[in-house]
Parts: C-alpha cells; sequence; structure tokens
C-alpha cells in the first residue's frame, strides 16, 4: 500500500534527520520525501511517501507524531487530495525526433525549458504516474538525465493542516 | 542578572529542585565545573567512568521519580555515558543530560574532542538540542526537563558548546513551558473505558497483564484496587513488578521466557488480556502467531506507538494509566462490572490447578549454594524491604522470581536493553535516593566487572550498598543458552582468572566476603546487613550448571514451557535458532 504523508515539521537543524533516521532505524521505506519551509518561516512542510501494509503504516505515523518536531501531520492517502510532481528530462535530439518530442510534450502538457543543438530539457508535472508515463513514451535511447522532485500534496477542499 | 552559560546551567538545576548530578570533568565543560564549585546547592557525584554516571542517575530515578541528572564532558565523555541512556531510553526513564560540545566555531571541523553528540544520541533519547546561543540556554533546559518527564518519560540530551558557557546573558528561567508540537494525552477516551469496562463483565477468562508504565506513572494504588475489586487474575512484566505485590492474591508471577507456569499458561488460554502501561515486546510474547490465540484485548497506554505495535488491539485507550485507572475505579463504584461470578470461579480454579505445578521449585542441596536459595534468603534477611538492583543474566532472572516485589520501585533491572554492568551504579543512585532504605545489588562475576570501578566511587560519597554477586565462573547466561541449543560447546562462556573479590572489596575500602557453604548463606547475610554504613561484597560461590526456569524456548508457544527437572530443553522449533 502506497501512503502519501504531509507533515508540518519545525523549521529547526536537524529535524530532517530525525525523520529519516527514523525510517532507516525501523526499516520503513522512503519512496520520496520533498521539503521546503511554509508561509510560515518557523516550519517546513514534508511530503513523504512511503509503503507497507495497513499495520506499518499506522506505525509510522504514530511514530512520527511522538517526534518532538513533528507540529503536525496528516495522511493523504486516507482522503481526496491533489499530488503533483515535477520533472526535468533532459533528452537528445536530432532533425528526425524534433517533431516527435514537441507533440509529446505537448500531450503530457510540459514545457521545453533548454534548447541546445543535440538536446532539449522538458519540464512537466503531474501525478507521478503521468510522469512515469511520459518517459516510457520518449524514443528509445533517447533520455540523457532525468530530476523529479518527489511528490507534493494537499487535501482536497477546506480540510487543511493548520496550526 | 547576567550570568554565564555555566552559572545559567547551574541555577537552572536549581530551578527545577536538582539537588544531585552525576558527572566527569573535561576540557569542554570546565567553566560549568566552576560555576558548580561556587556554589552548595548542586551536588556532584564524581563517578569513576561515564557509563557509571548515566547508570546512577538512572537508578536515582528510577527510586525516586524524579529525573537523573547527567554531566560529561564532549566526545569520550558523551560516547561513554551513550550506553547508559540508550539503558534509560528502553525503560522509559526520565533523565537529563548534559553533554559539554567544542566551541561553536569548531563544529564540523574534527577539533580536539569532537563527536556529533546531537547524531550520536539522536535513536536513543526521547529528544535532544545542541545549544549555540547563550539566550536560548535557560529555556532549552526548561524544556529538556518537561519532556523527559512527561507523557512517555526518557533521557533527553543538551549539548552545549564551550563558548555558550562562557557567553554571559540576563537570566530568567521560564516559568511555563508550550512546545506546540508535543502535547501527551493524559486523559483516556471515556467511550473507550466504557467499553472496556463492558468487556471485561462478558469474559470469562480475563487477566492482567501490567509493566513499567504502572511503575513509572505511580499507578501502584489503583492498581492494586481495580484488581483486588474485581478479583482479576494478575500477571507483571520484568519491569512491572511491584506495582502490584507479589504477595497479592491475584498475582500469578511473572510472565514471559522466565515467568511462572501459571501466567504463561493464563496469558495462552485467556479470552481478554487487559494491558496496562505494557509493551508486548518479544520476551513477553514468544512467537506472534502463537500468542494468547483467544483472547481479546484491551491495551492501555500513554504511548499510541506503544498500543497495536506487536499485536491487534481491540480496545485501545491512549492516556495515563493512573487517569485511566481512576476513572475505570470511577465507574465501578456506580456499577457492577464484574464477570460472571461462576465463571471467575471456574478460571480461577484452574489457574489454581497451574499454580499447583509449582513451577518455581528448584532442587535443594547441602554442599552447593544454589543461587535460587540466595535470594530466598536475601528476601528472608531484609524482610522483603530492601531495594534491589540487578545486572543482567541469570542472576537477573532469580532476583525477579525470588525476591517477591511488594513495593513499586523496589526492583531496578535494565530489561530494555540488558546492559551488563548497570547493576552497581544503579545501586549507588538508588542509595542516594533513599538513604535510609537497605540497597543490595544482585550481580554475577561477568556483570560486576563491567563498573567495578565504581565501588571507589562509592566510598567516596558513603554509600554503602551490598553486593550479592552469585558467583557461577560462568557468563552463566550465555552458558545455558549454549547448553540447551548448542550441544553445549560453551565458547567464550567461561571466565577463568577472576580476581579475588574479598581482596579486591578491601582494597577498595570496602568488607568482602566469601560465601562457599549452603549452610553460611543466610548468616553472612543478617552479618552484611549488620553493618548498615558499610558497602560489603559478597561473593557466594554458586553451583555451576544451575539454569533459570521455567523457560519458554524460542519459537515455542506460552503453552509449550519448559519446567525445572521434568522437561528436557531443547528448542523445540528449528525456527527458535534464529529467534532471539
Ligand atoms: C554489555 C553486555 N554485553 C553482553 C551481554 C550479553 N549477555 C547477557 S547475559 C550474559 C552473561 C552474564 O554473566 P554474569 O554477569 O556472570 O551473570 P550470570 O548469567 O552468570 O548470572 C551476557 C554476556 C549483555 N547483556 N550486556
Amino acid at each position: 500500500m502506497k501512503a502519501t504523508l504531509t507533515i508540518l515539521l519545525e523549521n529547526e537543524a536537524g529535524a530532517l534527520s530525525r525523520v529519516a533516521g527514523l525510517f532507516s532505524a525501523r526499516g520503513y521505506n522512503i519512496e520520496s520525501l520533498c521539503v521546503a519551509p511554509t508561509e510560515d518561516p518557523t516550519m517546513s512542510r514534508m511530503t513523504l511517501v512511503t509503503s507497507g501494509g495497513e499495520q506499518v503504516i499506522e506505525q509510522i505515523v504514530k511514530q512520527l507524531n511522538k517526534l518532538i518536531d513533528v507540529v503536525k501531520l496528516q495522511e493523504l492517502t486516507d482522503g481526496l487530495h491533489v499530488e503533483r510532481e515535477l520533472m526535468l528530462v533532459k533528452v537528445i535530439t536530432d532533425e528526425s525526433l524534433r517533431g516527435e518530442l514537441l507533440r509529446l510534450a505537448q500531450i503530457f502538457r510540459g514545457n521545453i525549458v533548454d534548447v541546445a543543438s543535440d538536446c532539449y530539457t522538458i519540464e512537466i508535472t503531474g501525478s507521478s504516474d503521468k510522469l512515469t508515463a511520459f518517459l516510457e513514451a520518449l524514443p528509445q535511447g533517447s533520455i540523457l538525465e532525468v530530476a523529479r522532485s518527489g511528490e507534493v500534496g494537499l487535501a482536497r477542499g477546506s480540510r487543511s493542516l493548520k496550526l | 542578572m547576567e550570568l554565564n552559560g555555566a552559572e545559567i546551567l547551574v541555577q537552572s538545576l536549581k530551578q527545577e529542585n536538582v539537588d544531585i548530578v552525576f558527572g566527569y570533568p573535561g576540557g569542554a565543560v570546565l567553566n560549568i565545573y566552576d560555576a558548580i564549585y561556587a556554589q552548595n546547592y548542586v551536588n556532584h557525584i564524581l563517578v569513576r567512568h561515564e557509563q557509571a554516571a548515566s547508570h546512577a542517575a538512572d537508578g536515582y530515578a528510577r527510586t525516586s521519580g524524579k529525573p537523573g541528572v547527567v554531566l560529561v564532558t564532549s566526545g569520550p565523555g558523551l560516547t561513554n555515558a551513550v550506553t547508559g541512556i540508550a539503558t534509560a531510553f528502553m525503560d522509559s526513564i526520565p533523565m537529563v543530560v548534559f553533554s559539554g560540545q567544542v566551541a561553536t566555531q569548531f563544529i564540523g571541523n574534527d577539533a580536539f574532542q569532537e563527536v556529533d553528540s546531537v547524531g550520536i544520541t539522536r535513536p536513543c533519547v526521547k529528544h535532544n538540542f545542541l545549544v549555540k546561543d547563550v539566550k536560548d540556554l535557560a529555556e532549552t533546559i526548561k524544556r529538556a526537563f518537561h519532556i523527559a518527564t512527561t507523557g512517555r518519560p526518557g533521557p533527553v540530551l543538551i549539548d552545549l558548546p564551550k563558548d555558550v558557557t562562557v557567553a554571559t546573558t540576563e537570566f530568567k528561567y521560564p516559568q511555563k513551558v508550550d512546545i506546540r508540537s508535543y502535547n501527551p494525552t493524559i486523559k483516556g477516551h471515556s467511550g473507550q473505558i466504557k467499553r472496556a469496562l463492558k468487556m471485561i463483565k462478558q469474559s470469562k477468562r480475563p487477566i492482567v497483564y501490567s509493566g513499567g508504565g504502572a511503575v513509572i506513572d505511580n499507578a501502584s494504588k489503583e492498581l492494586r484496587e481495580f484488581v483486588s475489586k474485581l478479583n482479576l487474575p494478575i500477571t507483571q512484566t520484568l519491569m512491572g513488578l511491584g506495582a502490584f505485590p507479589a504477595s497479592g492474591e491475584q498475582f500469578v508471577g511473572m510472565l514471559g521466557m522466565h515467568g511462572t507456569y501459571e501466567s504463561n499458561m493464563a496469558m495462552h488460554d485467556s479470552d481478554l488480556i487487559i494491558a496496562i502501561g505494557a509493551r508486548f515486546d518479544d520476551r513477553i510474547t514468544g512467537k506472534l502467531d502463537k500468542f494468547a490465540p483467544y483472547a481479546k484485548v484491551v491495551h492501555i497506554d500513554i504511548d499510541p506507538s506503544s498500543i497495536a505495535k506487536n499485536i491487534p488491539v481491540d480496545i485501545p485507550i491512549v492516556g495515563s494509566v493512573t487517569d485511566v485507572l481512576t476513572e475505570f475505579l470511577g465507574l465501578m463504584a456506580k456499577n457492577d462490572y464484574s464477570p460472571n461470578p461462576t465463571d471467575l470461579e471456574n478460571w480461577w480454579n484452574q489457574i489454581n490447578q497451574w499454580r499447583a505445578v509449582d513451577s518455581l521449585a528448584y532442587k535443594k542441596d547441602d554442599s552447593i549454594i544454589k543461587p535460587q536459595y540466595v535470594i530466598e534468603m536475601l528476601h528472608k534477611v531484609t524482610e522483603g524491604k530492601a531495594i534491589v538492583t540487578s545486572d543482567v543474566g541469570q542472576h537477573q532472572m532469580w532476583a525477579a522470581q525470588y525476591y517477591h516485589f511488594d513495593q513499586p520501585r523496589q526492583w531496578i533491572n535494565s530489561g530494555g536493553l540488558g546492559t551488563m554492568g548497570f547493576g552497581l551504579p544503579a545501586a549507588m543512585g538508588a542509595k542516594l535516593a533513599s538513604p535510609e532504605s537497605d540497597v543490595a545489588c544482585i550481580t554475577g562475576e561477568g556483570s560486576i566487572q563491567m563498573m567495578l570501578q565504581e565501588l571507589s566511587t562509592m566510598l567516596q560519597y558513603q554509600t554503602p550498598v551490598k553486593v550479592v554477586n552469585l558467583n557461577n565462573r560462568y557468563l552463566g547466561m550465555v552458558r545455558q543458552w549454549q547448553e540447551f541449543f548448542f550441544e553445549n560447546r560453551y565458547s567464550m562462556s567461561y571466565m577463568d582468572a577472576l580476581p579475588d573479590f574479598v581482596k579486591l572489596a578491601e582494597s577498595y575500602g570496602h568488607v568482602g566476603m566469601q560465601i562457599e557453604k549452603p549452610a553460611d548463606v543466610e548468616g553472612a547475610l543478617i552479618e552484611a546487613f549488620k553493618m548498615k554504613d558499610r558497602t560489603v561484597f559478597m561473593d557466594f560461590l554458586t553451583d555451576q550448571k544451575e539454569n533459570v526456569f521455567p523457560m519458554i524456548a524460542s519459537g515455542a508457544a506460552h503453552n509449550e514451557m519448559l519446567l525445572a527437572g521434568r522437561d528436557e530443553m531443547k528448542s523445540t522449533h528449528d525456527d527458535g535458532m534464529s529467534l532471539v
């Protein structure tokens, strides 16, 4: 089972390593982790994607809540929510491929953000599945490198993590 | 008033009513030691090894219920203390540790005696802090004490760079703490509480299983009332002994790997387990899929992550054990929640049959001292009133089985981490916390040698303790497992070249005795406890091949336990060899 957790964290040195340390010490998976300060500079928001059985996810939530630096936590996968990930892909191009790459980028609502004589860098956002689908759709052997941000997410409607 | 960091530390300790600190000086904490020198409120106990500082503070905390306080220098001072910090963490003991650190401008430069103390301790503290600005110091100390002592208690570390101890600021100790991210649930959910009582009423074979949480939360009175009012059988974990008296009618003994036959059988056959401040760890449950197959579970604990961690729970109640039991008692005063009397009587009849098996019986001997006999005599001579600390091994299990603790905070041992070396410094801490009590340290010749140097500290600070060394010339617990599971291949479990413990005790300025004959055991103990103001080291030469029984072998179920002299001891399941 995949679970996406959104966490408000004290914006303090060491807070991130407490979370990461908890996952490694207890043998939990981290599939992706994304963290940055919020509108309130004393707090960071972390989106963490993990996986495991129901009991494991329950323990992860409890153990995270126990960390003094964790201010609030919500399991997004518990309810309706939006999830987005950003990806930058650098692809090799030549005359024969450019047309197809442009078309693909358009279909996936991507943007070309850098152009060189032999390559394009495409920016694309969406659900993780969509990004993976885009990578699979690219012509074989054309990918030079990929950078993915990991998911960020928020609950739908007014349900929110506020103090 | 402008004070420097070192003075702020000492003044803050005073504000927290800390009158005793266990520590060891070094470069990074010299300013703090200078501030200690300049005052006479906080007493400092100079241990001989920093591990002993954290164990002694731990023993002090377990005895008094107050947080233990430790002060060590940077680098090796802190790393030495880590074993004691981890020991306290595993058993949820309130403790505040101050470690010196290199000056802020050197942090991260591999400076002399620098270690990443916050990083090293992170997995074994409840929380830790690195204070980089003296202005934050008083507030941080206030928070540290608050976190260490509330909710599920535990050790908290404050790492103090040397320059912070020199820098000055206006000192004002905060009166209140407010940590937005920390708010332990104290009061249990009243709906769940009612549901739990109804479940008790409907049960046919209920059992109360209480643990260290009942001791830590001082819930002994409420627990006793709850159990005796409903006449429920109660078993306690190694950490929980004494909260309910061993001499109490409803007590069926300790449970788990070396628990009594009746407690483990009752757990196995019960239809309702009421777990109180206990955490279903592997020494209790054994193999999970064979544990208590018919039981529903009510689980009361202050730490939500302890609930449903190892086994599924039907009624979780998050809250302080004392608070929840008080609510139970309130409802019980208005309504009768007793289980059906006939069912309960049948259950007690069954339990009494198991009791009749007398699983703690051992073969008496006239020529060789049986370790169990020493503990029984210790109980007799001290009238069951001593504070007993132990190290780790067979002697620890015998102490738990045969001392029959009647009061909480009377039994002090490292249950979670199982730290050899804990017993002696913990005894020193216990004696400092309760100077009027007799304190005994039950140990083995292996464990005692891990913290032997503290005999020196104990002379310096006049903390008389009676050391009961069950000397079997083996790392007995290791030998027992090798006998049972490794066909008597005693790899590295025999210790040769032991010191003469009598002379050793004498050279540290204490009294030493060696006892070889069963007939001398009681006399020696009487003589030792008469010497109120002396530490007496009693070296009992005990049966080398005695084993701890009963035992649930790894991989076996609670109704497959093995009894002394009645069962051949073998791991009954192949997968037992890979489990612990
Ligand atoms: C620091 C530490 N190292 C190793 C162990 C593993 N261990 C558990 S019991 C034991 C033997 C203890 O021997 P002793 O103190 O003589 O007690 P006995 O079992 O003989 O009563 C050992 C080595 C431990 N618990 N702690």
